[in-house]
């Protein structure tokens, strides 16, 4: 799809306010609707948006595989690690009060970091699950077939 | 939301099916709004006709476009299994609290307490928020690692298609894995 011009054009245009619409839906979910799962759906449709009309091997030169592998692990950890230091800090797993000077202070912490994580570990999914299905080819699939 | 349902078992073009799968996503979210319930119809419209219909065409590009109809036999038999089961949950539903039953108990066991008291436990405007990722984070954490897991699958099946097998330095596997994958070309852009 990289000779349709209007495509090009269009996507090109979308995909910085897609992206942009990501994070406000990121940042912004405490207060409004939205949260982590939709803004990583979000952002990961950017990517996926312009994988289809220029080539996953395009987004694979913005975004290699290793850094989607990074951000999928990192989003767990800071998720998990949250909780951690909610126990290092003398509360329990996954408890927030504990994390700055006022309980509510903590509370908000907490959720914008968690959320964080969650966002990036969906968008890094689902980039991911995308790029390696639309990365193999249909005959690539029929040898493997065979072979297996 | 019936006509796309039955629309989506009778068409055999599974290209059509998954856009009304899509069709069918966004008609639901426009029925969690009219339920007031924005967060949910926010995923739903994301990943139920956002996400999951882009990967089920990723995946149409590598498979057919058209159903094999299946042989029909034994429709008397499962016409009355159908029946049954939609029979007993039909029943199943009678013993439910109407719609917006003020004394359901679902209402009263700690819905109130989230709602009354998370503006002064948690501080956030958006309950809805504030349940997920403060009361129930447990929940969501676990959720995370769904999706996470979900990933980690795709990867450990399909990620490392390209790599020429070889058998005997399986050590060496880890590192042209991780480049193969981004050496992979766009199927989708041809």
């Amino acid at each position: 799809m990289r000779q349709k011009i209007i495509l090009r054009v269009i996507s090109k245009f979308l995909i910085p306010y897609i992206l942009l619409f990501g994070l406000y839906v990121q940042w912004h979910g405490d207060f409004g609707p939205g949260g982590g799962f939709q803004a990583g759906v979000i952002f990961a449709a950017g990517f996926i948006l312009y994988a289809i009309i220029f080539g996953v091997a395009t987004v694979r030169e913005v975004l290699p595989a290793a850094a989607t592998r990074f951000l999928l692990v990192i989003g767990v950890l800071l998720y998990s690690g949250v909780g951690v230091a909610g126990i290092l800090l003398g509360g329990s797993y996954l408890d927030y009060n504990v994390l700055a000077e006022t309980a509510k202070g903590g509370q908000h912490l907490g959720i914008v970091l968690v959320e964080f994580g969650v966002g990036m570990t969906v968008a890094a999914s689902v980039i991911t699950i995308f790029c390696t299905f639309a990365g193999r080819r249909p005959e690539e699939h029929t040898i493997e077939h065979e072979e297996g | 939301m019936a006509i796309t349902a039955i629309a989506i078992a009778r068409i055999h073009d599974l290209f059509a099916v998954v856009m009304l799968t899509g069709i069918f996503s966004l008609l639901g979210a426009a029925a969690y709004v009219v339920m007031d319930a924005v967060d949910v119809a926010f995923t739903e419209a994301a990943v139920g006709a956002g996400a999951s219909t882009v990967l089920m065409l990723s995946t149409l590009a590598l498979t057919t476009r058209e159903e094999r109809p299946a042989p029909a036999k034994n429709i008397l038999g499962a016409l009355v299994v159908v029946s049954l089961t939609g029979i007993v949950l039909i029943y199943g539903t009678l013993d439910m609290p109407m719609y917006g039953d003020p004394i359901a108990p679902i209402h009263h066991h700690v819905a109130n307490h989230y709602l009354t008291e998370s503006t002064s436990e948690v501080g956030l405007p958006n309950v809805v928020t504030a349940v997920l990722a403060s009361y129930r984070s447990y929940d969501t954490l676990g959720e995370t690692f769904v999706i996470f897991t979900a990933a980690a699958g795709v990867l450990a099946i399909l990620g490392r298609a390209r790599l020429p097998r070889r058998h005997h330095d399986e050590e060496d596997s880890e590192t042209t894995g991780s480049n193969s994958s981004s050496e992979m070309s766009g199927g989708l852009s041809s």
